[in-house]
């Protein structure tokens, strides 16, 4: 963490919340392709398959050959600044209120002339710069450039946090923080620089290795929180909603087997109770007054995350209930990330493989540390994406399902 | 090389109409330009059923187009264009009108651009100028064309070494060309103080370096130099006339344009040289593109502007009478009309009908258009040469 973000002035209560706004989003519909990449970070644009040209703006042809068989393909990112501004005036509300914005213009390793959202450390033109894909407030993708030397956090840059959701300073919930992950994620986003965290925890009796120890930390207050009971969630967002930056919504219920193992649906009832219809009991008690203050100051609300799991993405049998449950909470999140899309809160999904906790104790390695789940969110806080997929086996699932998500089928199913 | 392109022999431009400009106006672009068809049909005193071509560059007419036009002002035209390039569009309607002329498509051809401007037009139709300024500019600060010009100029001032006073000189001598011309909004002068003092918009650019944009419009007819005579209608000899799209596409940032490939070609046809031109009539929204301008139309080398401009002055009666009205940057960008704005002042003073400075015995006017900032650039660049008869 460096110190170059110094911690904001406390809200003057007199003052009025500023209502949000969006940096523009119309795109068009080829165009949109970059946020294919973007979303998980990776600057991709379109290379010809027949003639190899790489072009930017996005197009309907090869500028070169004409041809239609263009891929987004990822690129070096290495390029040359060539000119640069620093804008005093905007036609838009979002940059006026953000004045003045630094842009560039940069040539690409790969030829191609990109319009950026300028890093202030980057040296005068000519200079050699990175730029990467981000993801700005509206969720659009959009281009950045670096300085060329390797360690610059775009959330270290003032302008540039506005792409991240950066947990430095703000208040966080981690609605389950007593599991494992739940845990790790109390620790890492208070190494991370959150002010304080609500540490979400039902089932009083329990006692797990590890929770005295988070309980005692010194900015974590302990919330108690059910999210299967709509009472508990709507008792907690009235007394602290209005203070909440970050939701972190870490609860989960899994259980094993296929469709045959059990008899009836009491099993797929609870985990949809938890997983799906937790995250609607959230999103409709937190989801609103978050929305409400997407433009409270340098600790507006921001951001939203689920820890979902990549068996969302295509029915891993083994878990088949517990499958179909994360894939009704995707879907849920997807809306959720479209209303919340307007007061420029991301909503981000985690899709990991299997973590190495107890309901997967039959599944072999490689299998995800909790620590690990949880710098991939604290990790997708300080940058700029919205779907995560960390591990080997997320990874890989992510590849399949991308080539062919007939063949994963059946692959999973074996 | 292709085939030798025929001249513009016979070809007559006349009645110059300015509708004058408003800052804002809550009248919609049909009036505007119905305002310069009234003046062209009176300028010329025939009736507007003699119109027999017609060519319109608007921004504004959405939904309409050139084709709404007609009905909505009761033409019934044989020929009829719409030219959508922005600051090129009045050099292009002009040498479509022309060869429409010469080849009997039409007699007479209205050559009308206008835009009116509502107090939100600039935002709105900044935002969505073209597909690539709405997927990969816009997006970035919503500086509209201050943002594109920013980059040229800072490259351009890095390049080639153009310091501030070098703009400012020629917004100064514009000013002042501009405090003769009746339809200028901008009525005081401007010192080189206060165009260097002036607030920053988009570095290195300062507000007297950005066209503000108004509602208005200009217009002239195109017809054979046989039927201006007999109209008893002064009158400019078109010598040759260019256009170009998307100019040296592979250049990392724009610092000249398509004159530069075809400015032989343009005095070859005119039988003239660049030494020969009395004023130049160029597109400014920024003056940076008047820099490439004079070096791409061959009054200097590339990259030699700066000094051009030190060594030379650009009043009506300077060295080198440039932007004779006072040019879009003290006259007001009245949409696509500040593509047109050009060609009637060069109209105006080689038929010696000046409405404000004059130049003296001006023979041949150069006037120069450059239009649509598409993503990085602009891509259409034209250039036309009126001389006196």
């Amino acid at each position: 963490m460096s110190e170059t973000i110094k911690r904001p002035k406390r809200k003057n209560p007199i003052l009025k919340t500023r209502a949000p706004t969006l940096p523009p989003d119309r795109r068009s519909r080829i165009a949109l392709g970059l946020v294919r990449g973007a979303a998980m970070g990776k600057l991709e644009l379109q290379c010809c398959a027949a003639c190899g040209a790489v072009q930017y703006p996005p197009r309907e042809a090869c500028v070169r050959c004409l041809s239609a068989e263009l891929e987004w393909t990822v690129m070096s990112g290495r390029g040359e600044l060539v000119s640069e501004t620093t804008l005093h005036h905007s036609q838009e509300l979002f940059f006026r209120e953000r004045m003045p914005w630094r842009l560039g213009l940069v040539r690409l390793a790969e030829g191609v002339s990109l319009v950026v959202h300028l890093d202030a450390r980057c040296g005068p033109a000519p200079s050699p710069v990175i730029v990467e894909a981000v993801l700005d407030r509206a969720g659009q993708a959009a281009l950045v450039a670096k300085p060329d030397d390797g360690n610059t956090a775009l959330a270290d840059e003032p302008k540039l946090r506005n792409f991240t959701s950066d947990p430095r300073f703000r208040k966080v919930l981690v609605t389950d923080a007593k599991s494992p992950v739940g845990q790790a994620v109390v620790k890492a986003v208070l190494e991370a620089g959150a002010d304080l965290v609500w540490a979400g925890h039902c089932e009083p009796w329990k006692n797990p290795p590890g929770w005295p120890a988070i309980a005692q930390l010194p900015k974590v207050t302990l919330v108690p929180l059910d999210v299967t009971d709509t009472k508990s969630v709507n008792e907690l967002a009235a007394e602290l909603g209005f203070k909440v930056d970050i939701v972190i919504n870490t609860s989960e219920h899994h259980r094993t087997f296929g469709i045959f193992g059990r008899a009836g649906v009491e099993t797929a009832r609870a985990e949809m109770e938890t997983n799906c219809f937790g995250l609607l009991r959230l999103a409709q008690a937190f989801g609103p007054v978050m929305q409400s203050r997407g433009a409270d100051g340098e600790t507006s609300a921001v951001a939203w995350v689920n820890l979902l799991s990549i068996y969302a993405l295509s029915n891993f049998p083994q878990h088949a209930t517990y499958s179909a449950s994360m894939a009704a909470a995707l879907s849920v999140a997807q809306a959720l990330r479209a209303e919340m899309r307007v007061a420029g809160i991301r909503v981000v999904n985690i899709f990991p493989g299997p973590i190495d906790d107890e309901w997967n104790q039959l599944l072999l390695p490689p299998k995800l540390a909790p620590s690990a789940v949880a710098r991939a969110i604290v990790g997708a806080l300080e940058g700029s994406v919205e779907d995560v997929y960390p591990g080997d086996i997320a990874q890989d699932w992510l590849a399949r399902f991308r080539d062919n998500p007939k063949a994963l089928e059946r692959e999973l199913g074996r | 090389m292709a085939n030798r392109i025929a001249n513009y022999d016979g070809v007559a431009v006349a009645v110059p109409v300015t509708v004058p400009y408003e800052r804002f106006s809550i009248r919609g672009a049909h009036w505007f330009i119905a305002r310069a068809l009234k003046a062209l049909v009176d300028g010329a005193g025939i009736s507007k059923d003699e119109i027999d071509g017609l060519c319109v560059g608007s921004f504004t007419l959405a939904p309409d187009s050139a084709v709404g036009l007609t009905q909505h002002l009761g033409l019934s035209p044989r020929w009829l264009d719409h030219v959508p390039m922005g600051g090129a569009s009045g050099i292009v309607s002009l040498r479509r009108a022309a060869r429409a002329v010469q080849a009997g498509d039409a007699e007479i051809v209205a050559c009308i651009a206008g835009d009116t401007n509502h107090v939100d037009s600039f935002r709105l139709s900044t935002a969505t100028f073209s597909m690539f300024a709405q997927d990969a500019v816009y997006p970035y600060g919503a500086g509209g064309p201050n943002t594109s010009f920013a980059f040229l100029t800072a490259y351009y001032m890095r390049t080639y070494g153009a310091k501030p006073e070098d703009f400012g000189k020629l917004c100064v001598a514009q000013r002042s060309n501009a405090l003769q011309f009746p339809h200028a909004l901008f009525k005081k002068p401007l010192t080189l103080d206060e165009y260097l003092n002036a607030r920053p918009v988009a570095d290195p650019l300062r507000l007297f370096d950005c066209v503000m944009p108004c509602a208005g419009a200009e217009a002239f007819l195109v017809m054979s130099e046989d039927r201006a005579r007999r109209l008893g209608l002064p009158h400019a000899r078109l010598r040759g006339a260019i256009e170009r799209h998307n100019a040296f596409p592979d250049d990392p940032v724009q610092h000249r344009g398509g004159w530069a490939m075809d400015r032989d070609r343009l005095y070859e046809s005119a039988g003239i040289g660049p030494e020969d031109i009395d004023l130049l009539e160029a597109y400014d929204d920024y003056p940076v593109i008047c820099v490439l301008q004079i070096e791409d139309l061959g009054f200097c080398g590339k990259g030699e502007g700066p000094d051009f401009i030190r060594r030379n002055t650009f009043e009506a009666n300077g060295s080198f009478p440039f932007n004779t009205s006072g040019g879009q940057l003290s006259v007001g960008q009245a949409g696509a009309a500040g593509g047109t704005l050009g060609i009637v002042e060069a109209l105006r003073q080689v038929t010696g009908q000046p409405l404000g400075a004059r130049v003296e015995n001006a023979r041949h006017a150069l006037v120069s258009g450059f239009g649509m900032i598409n993503f990085d650039r602009g891509l259409c660049t034209g250039a036309a040469i009126l001389a006196a008869t």
